[in-house]
């Protein structure tokens, strides 16, 4: 309790207003200087992400965001000219007869119609692209566990199959009372033993399903949230740029008991040619196990 | 039945009724709508506190990164109860209060239709909640799966799984049975004269609000009843294991959730409608118009359902109607603002406590209705679901907007309940703080939903920690402003300042509450006025 009271203190003082956001910035600038991108959101908007889709996205929110800023300016700017304007402490004199307009009624209710339709459009265009997941060059399936995530790769990668949990560090640090102040822990609570590794410049195809309660697979610089159930299997996909190669952190993003807070996804993006090594050592590890093993591990050959 | 014991039968009962029973019974054997009225609004304040102290104790842990006071388990019992008890005790029992309340007052009426009922409808309450509430002393602690009751999630709980589907269904016969009630009064007992279309705006609200609690209540304890049959007699609606779908509990569930959230936001429109011409010294700007609205908003909230869900993966077509059908409900509500800025346009506005809160309403509902808009967009729903976008946009909508008109009428028709004026200047300490707060609250989780951090989550990365500090400040100033709302009721009830009939006599209150006397007569009208 009383490291909270003393955080307040702290917070109250340390110029405030203009530390919050600045910070923000700050720190996200820091963290986009190496290779690892932790995340390129400036720390109060949407990240413009590193995917087609969520750039595509991310220009949608922005213009649906600009545009409701346009009609509440309208909108505000009338009622505060009126909170201004009519004051009875100044004398205003009620307008008693103005009871309805036909007319003015009509055009607030075409004007937002015929807004919403440019909304609509660029909308529906999108969803359509959202939803082929034809034509993936690699299909990973993504299976959501109470607290951790599957990783079992198809196609080219075919076998490579395993878990992935938050980091040890950031597990010591958040348990109650733990002691351990969680900005001295790198990526706290977005670090994990094993990231997903996925080729750029390629559609890769991720199959979502579940093995207990429904989960949601979202790191948000791909720009999409899928939920994984269990019985079924969802479809999304991400095609990261070329260059854009790095690592991005998201989390399960559907409440799925106690420690939902604690099942990051990291996705480590590398060059066609570094994705294809990585799978080659990946085979070579499982060969290995398979030949030191009594009882090999069994590879993913669920699906298909 | 216990009622015949006190009064005689029907025919010689109103002598019986002028006065109210002393002690206890006039409270456990309430039939008058006033007392009745009066439980539901304590009620409903004390629920307001309960929940309000969950959300404290969820602020404060989520004030900086890391656990600092309680288990993650018990911060999701924290997160689910304080939306059931917010939603069901708070909100919606407010409104049912302020039926209750002003139906029979502005309709000419003498008390509501069915008394009985409503006694009935009302005690369920106490004990619907105590069931809710004692679940966090039983083994395994609260619900902990969210209010949404997600299977298979929730079908995890421990043995406050039975107890809180009981108690839902408690609470949704209560409801039923006051929608009912309503109903039943405004169709029989207006003054006559009253045609429908010359009705107050909060009767119109409620008529509307009472059909959709109507249709939608026992569509969640359908629900409800299928989570129960899967976790104890092994059916399998809602498990993939046995040929189940989780996702259909998610449908059924929100196709009572969506017309839930309009049900708690319609009488807020009412109330809105009531404050802002009495105010402005105006009418209401297009009644008609308003009335229209408010109707097709209650019938789009049955077809828009799947907006909560679009991550779930749905077909294409049902993507784009669930996205269109949601849009469309910006162009009636836009509409109801639009008209409540006109009723202010060339007004003479004066700014007492009730105008403060329906202006503040007018504002900050708007901005909930902005977000409303953006998340229906679907590939950005997809970046803002489950996050605290999300969380940001629905606290907008339901505090500032539906508990903001709630305080809004309390301050409007206090006086004429009580028949004393409160303090002024502590009411508009409390709305000031009200407002600053709220926004100091919620507008930051704006940010942290976009910036990525999603709902429901005890402990964050570090790069959130600097909007969710100052969210929690807004937090705790938000809940401490509250204790004055309660002051200045207590005081209120207490005594002051004798309040005229008219009340705001400097203003036009225009409706047939403003012509008793005030305090109303416990036995509001026992001649129907004539309405010209």
């Amino acid at each position: 309790m009383r490291e909270i009271w003393m955080n307040v203190l702290a917070r109250c003082t340390a110029r405030p207003g203009s530390r919050v956001g600045v910070c923000a910035l700050v720190t996200g600038a820091l963290a986009t200087g190496g290779r690892a991108v932790a995340n390129t959101s400036n720390g109060y908007n949407l990240p413009v992400g590193v995917s087609e889709l969520s750039v595509e996205i991310h220009d949608l929110h922005m213009k649906v965001f600009w545009i409701c800023v346009a009609i509440a300016v309208v909108v505000f700017g009338a009622m505060i000219y009126s909170l201004v304007k009519f004051r009875h402490s100044q004398g205003a004199v009620p307008d008693t007869k103005m009871l309805h307009s036909t007319k003015v009624e009509i055009i607030w209710t075409v004007i937002p119609v015929i807004i919403l339709v440019f909304m609509a459009v660029p909308a529906a265009e999108t969803i359509i692209k959202i939803e082929d997941t034809t034509n993936s060059e690699l299909s990973i399936r993504v299976t959501g566990y109470q607290w951790k995530w599957q990783f079992q790769y198809m196609d080219a990668a075919d076998g490579v199959n395993y878990f992935s949990t938050l980091s040890q560090d950031s597990n010591f640090a958040r348990q109650l009372h733990s002691g351990i102040d969680p900005k001295t822990v790198p990526n706290y609570l977005l670090s994990v033993d094993k990231p997903m590794v996925i080729p750029s410049g390629v559609k890769v195809r991720l199959l979502l399903t579940s093995q207990d309660v429904i989960h949601a697979f979202w790191v948000p610089d791909f720009g999409m949230k899928r939920d994984a159930i269990p019985g079924f299997i969802n479809e999304m996909w991400i095609k990261v740029a070329p260059g854009k190669e790095g690592v991005y952190r998201g989390q399960c993003a559907e409440l799925c008991g106690r420690d939902h807070g604690a099942m990051p996804l990291v996705v480590d993006v590398r060059t066609p040619d570094e994705f294809k090594k990585w799978v080659e050592e990946q085979k070579a590890a499982v060969k290995q196990a398979a030949r030191t093993a009594t009882d090999p591990p069994r590879t993913a050959q669920v699906l298909n | 039945m216990a009622q015949t014991h006190v009064h005689a039968p029907d025919t010689a009962h109103d002598d019986h009724h002028d006065q109210p029973d002393s002690g206890i019974k006039r409270w456990l054997l309430a039939t008058n709508h006033k007392d009745i009225g009066t439980m539901y609004l304590v009620f409903s304040l004390i629920m307001f506190f309960i929940g309000g102290a969950m959300a404290m104790i969820i602020r404060a842990e989520l004030f900086q990164p890391g656990l600092q006071l309680v288990d993650p388990l018990f911060f999701n019992q924290l997160t689910t109860n304080h939306a059931l008890v917010m939603i069901f005790g708070a909100v919606m029992p407010a409104f049912v209060g302020l039926a209750n309340w002003m139906i029979p007052l502005q309709i000419g009426a003498p008390d509501m239709a069915l008394p009985r009922m409503n006694n009935f409808s009302f005690w369920l309450l106490p004990f619907a909640f105590t069931l809710l509430l004692s679940t966090f002393f039983v083994p395994g602690g609260a619900a902990a799966g969210g209010w949404t009751l997600y299977p298979p999630l929730s079908v995890q709980g421990g043995d406050s799984f039975p107890m809180v589907i009981f108690a839902i269904h408690l609470m949704g016969a209560s409801s039923i049975m006051g929608a009912i009630n309503v109903i039943v009064t405004i169709m029989n007992m207006r003054a006559p004269g009253m045609t429908l279309l010359k009705m107050p705006m909060f009767c119109w609200s409620w008529l509307i609000t009472a059909y959709l609690l109507i249709a939608v209540m026992p569509v969640l304890a359908g629900a409800v009843t299928m989570l129960l049959t899967d976790h104890f007699f092994k059916t399998s609606f809602f498990n993939a294991g046995g040929g189940g779908d989780p996702v259909m509990f998610q449908h059924i569930f929100w196709f009572f959730g969506h017309p839930e959230v309009y049900i708690m936001i319609l009488p807020a429109f009412g109330i809105v409608s009531e404050i802002l011409p009495t105010f402005s010294r105006k009418p209401l700007f297009g009644t008609d118009s308003m009335i229209y609205a408010i109707a097709s908003i209650a019938f789009l909230s049955f077809i828009v359902w799947a907006h909560h869900m679009f991550t779930v993966g749905m077909p294409l077509a049902a993507q784009m109607f669930f996205m269109l059908s949601t849009m469309l409900i910006a162009v009636p509500t836009g509409v109801k603002v639009f008209n409540w800025t006109a009723t202010m346009w060339r007004g003479s506005l004066s700014f007492e406590p009730p105008m403060l809160f329906a202006i503040s309403f007018l504002f900050l509902f708007t901005i909930g209705g902005f977000s409303g808009v953006m998340l229906a967009i679907v590939p950005a729903d997809f970046q803002y679901q489950d996050t605290y976008f999300v969380v940001a946009h629905f606290h907008y909508v339901l505090v500032p907007g539906a508990v903001f008109a709630i305080m809004g009428a309390v301050y409007y028709w206090l006086p004429k309940w009580t028949g004393h004026m409160y303090s002024m200047t502590l009411a508009k300490t409390h709305f000031w703080l009200s407002t600053i707060f709220v926004n100091v609250l919620f507008f930051p989780q704006h940010f942290l939903g976009l910036a990525g951090m999603p709902r429901r989550i005890p402990d964050y990365a570090v790069q959130f920690a600097d909007w969710n500090a100052v969210s929690s400040i807004g937090a705790f100033g938000f809940g401490l402003s509250q204790i004055l709302f309660a002051i200045v009721i207590i005081q209120c009830v207490r005594g002051g300042q004798k309040a005229t009939a008219e009340v705001w006599g400097g203003a036009t209150p225009t409706g047939l509450e403003w012509t008793l006397p005030s305090p109303a007569p416990y036995h509001s009208f026992t001649v129907q006025p004539q309405v010209p």
